[in-house]
């Protein structure tokens, strides 16, 4: 509690809070700065792996689609090479053609037809009635016409489902036919479906239009902005795997991974949440934080324990050094009083000295002759008999003064208590009795003595005795001073028969700067400076007193018994 | 030197307290002088030789104890009474190892005084009346 109280002094409460920051500061920035850098650290090769594995993936299914559809058109080209018009033209053979590609490379041809440059179909093979359908009209047969080999975008056509066409122009006699192989959209798209990675990675092939080939998720899919930004960006270097970042409409950050296929003419684009790709990343960071969050955390507690125990600590000395400080100056004070009084009590004594050498002197010459018959003789004799008694009343008291002067020093030596309770009592005496305070001494004759310095166990006696004044000040009383003996130990008691102690202030008298007197009276360092005094003699000083009945002070000092001081003896 | 009454020389700073104590001594019988300083005793001394010093300790220039010191070198046989405030009694002491025949305290008491006079006074004669016998005894052996 009384820490405590020191602590709210602002000069410790500065110190304090100094000393908390600074060690915060010191010890949190080096861990923020080795967090932040392994980090950093981390996140950029760890994306650098992701993209390079992500790039890696797009350009394998680039490849595999290229060469899927490379390989589609070669079955194509194949076939317009080696067959004729006749035989193309012949619906059966068709069919059986049909049958053959089917049952080598799955599912994939859907259907095949021969169209004459026209745009009529002379021939048809496949599920659909499709026969003698007309072409002339449609995207695909336009530009089928004029490249040899041609693979469309993918579209509903005729037939009213998703697809695509693969085909092989030929110039057979009697004008220029060509074949053309439908592409099954769902083998097609298969190919792209299966990039999956994480939770919200996948792939989807755009044409330079930015019309979608292949079914993408549809969960989220991109804007149009980022479509024709990602197909800008990749008309300028087509041949390369390309790795961008962008954020969509909704703020989600993307990461996206491009390639072009059939000849520039499509685009493979791959996309996935950047949080999904770097989940990992985002994990140790979070692991980072935890860890970061639990070590300020004991650091705050660590640096606010040690600086309130550190400033305690400092407080405390600092209080205590005061005490000194304030003994010191306390048996300063007391020695120059002393001092002091000795000059005082020796200036007196010379003129008291001719007070009474001349009242002797008048003695004498009343003894002669022509003063024996004067009737006043009596009356002279006496009053200088009264001078010599009140000058020798004054040589006590400067002897009293003196002798206390004298033995102003903190030498320790062998004190004997009752001849200083003697002392004492002649010394207080004088003022208590103006107080109708009467003091009593019931002292032990046989009691050893103390080794200690006089003024301090003066200075202690004084205090309590002065206490003890105050206190009786305007109802009188009696302090009753008596000494004792109990084996090893001096026993001094020091009862008043004054208004006593309220029981709230009997545990603090010993402390510092605790008053009950008026401002300028006391300064609260009495009692204290005697508890200190007594404690480092080894004793012990108690207290014990009743309203209204009276207060007792009882000392216990260590005694220099014979036994004692044979080993010390022995030791010196 | 007179074989009766002792010749004192009284040495004190306090010059009122010198002449009151000089008065009554002289009504009692006793051969006084008086000297103001310790400097002014030892000249009294030099010119003619005291049986007893009474000296105050305490005292402006040179004080009782150098002045003890100087005596006991040059007139051993001159027996010293201090006289002291309480404050002094350590040097009270010291006069004593120096050899001081006693010390009063001050205020002093007259009747006091006279008897450690006399005490020295015996003292003194007893010291003459021993040297006075060798000198006896030397002269014989001579003649």
């Amino acid at each position: 509690m009384k820490n405590n109280r020191l602590l709210q002094n602002p000069f410790y409460k500065s110190l304090m809070r100094n000393m908390f920051l600074t060690v915060i500061l010191v010890s949190i920035t080096p861990m923020i700065l080795v967090i932040i850098l392994l980090l950093s650290r981390f996140q950029t090769s760890y994306e650098e792996k992701v993209e390079a594995h992500l790039k890696e993936l797009v350009l394998k299914h680039k490849q595999n689609i290229d060469g899927f559809l490379k390989e589609r058109m070669n079955n194509i080209r194949y076939l317009s090479k080696v067959l004729n018009i006749e035989q193309l033209s012949d619906e059966q053979f068709l069919d059986e053609r049909l049958a053959i590609l089917q049952s080598e490379f799955g599912p994939v041809f859907v259907d095949m037809g021969i169209v004459n440059d026209k745009g009529k179909q002379v021939a048809y093979a496949g599920p659909f009635k499709l026969g003698e359908a007309d072409y002339h009209e449609a995207e695909w047969f336009k530009k089928a016409n004029t490249y040899p080999n041609f693979v469309s975008d993918v579209f509903l056509g005729l037939r009213g489902l998703p697809h695509f066409i693969v085909s092989a122009k030929k110039d057979f006699k009697g004008g220029e036919y060509i074949l053309r192989a439908t592409i099954d959209f769902v083998a097609f798209n298969n190919l792209v479906e299966n990039i999956r990675i994480g939770e919200t990675g996948f792939a989807f092939i755009v044409n330079h239009a930015g019309e979608f080939q292949t079914k993408p998720r549809a969960a989220s899919v991109p804007n149009r902005a980022i479509l024709d930004e990602l197909l800008l960006e990749g008309k300028k270097i087509p041949e390369k795997v390309k790795v961008s970042r962008k954020e969509d409409s909704s703020g989600r950050d993307h990461i996206y991974v491009t390639a072009s296929l059939k000849n520039d003419d499509w685009m493979l684009i791959y996309q996935q949440d950047t949080a999904d790709a770097f989940s990992i990343v985002r994990k140790a960071f979070q692991i980072a934080l935890l860890i970061f969050t639990i070590g300020s955390l004991g650091i705050v507690i660590m640096s606010y324990l040690i600086s309130h125990r550190t400033v305690k600590r400092i407080a405390r000395a600092d209080q205590e050094k005061e005490m000194m400080n304030q003994q010191v100056i306390e048996t300063g004070k007391l020695a120059s009083i002393g001092e002091l009084a000795a000059g005082i009590a020796h200036e007196i004594n010379n003129p008291v000295a001719i007070m009474v050498e001349e009242a002797g002197w008048i003695q004498d010459l009343l003894e002669e002759e022509e003063f024996k018959k004067s009737e006043n003789l009596d009356e002279l004799n006496r009053a200088l008999k009264q001078i010599g008694n009140q000058g020798r009343r004054c040589k006590e008291i400067t002897h009293k003064l003196l002798s206390f002067a004298r033995k102003t020093d903190s030498r320790t030596q062998e004190v004997d208590i009752n001849q200083l309770i003697r002392e004492i009592i002649g010394i207080s005496e004088q003022r208590a009795k103006y107080s109708k305070i009467v003091f009593q001494s019931d002292l032990y004759s046989g009691l050893p003595n103390v080794r200690a310095s006089q003024t301090e166990i003066q200075q202690i006696f004084l205090n309590i005795i002065n206490n003890a004044i105050d206190a009786m000040e305007k109802s009188g009383g009696s302090i009753t001073i008596s000494t004792r003996q109990s084996t090893d130990t001096v026993m001094i008691e020091f009862a008043d028969t004054g208004p006593g102690i309220p029981m709230a202030n009997l545990g603090r008298i010993f402390d510092p700067f605790f008053t009950t007197k008026p401002v300028g009276k006391g300064t609260g360092l009495g009692l204290s400076i005697c508890y200190g005094i007594v404690k480092k003699l080894g004793g012990d000083i108690q207290v014990k007193s009743v309203v209204g009945f009276g207060t007792t002070f009882q000392i216990l000092l260590p005694a220099i018994t014979t036994q004692n001081e044979t080993m010390n003896i022995n030791n010196g | 030197m007179n074989q009766g009454r002792p010749t004192v020389l009284f040495v004190d700073d306090e010059i009122d307290f010198l002449n009151t104590l000089l008065k009554r001594m002289s009504k009692r019988g006793i051969d006084v002088r008086g000297a103001g300083s310790g400097e002014e005793g030892l000249r009294l001394m030099q010119k003619s030789k005291s049986d007893i010093i009474v000296m105050d300790v305490r005292m402006p220039g040179m004080d009782g104890i150098e002045t003890l010191r100087e005596i006991k070198r040059q007139w051993p046989l001159t027996e010293v009474i201090m006289l002291t405030g309480h404050a002094s009694l350590e040097a009270a002491r010291e006069g004593m190892e120096l050899g001081a025949f006693d010390y009063l305290m001050k205020p002093v008491d007259i009747d006091e005084l006279l008897y450690k006079i006399e005490d020295a006074f015996g003292k003194v004669l007893i010291q003459q009346k021993k040297i006075k016998r060798l000198e006896e005894a030397a002269e014989s052996k001579h003649t």
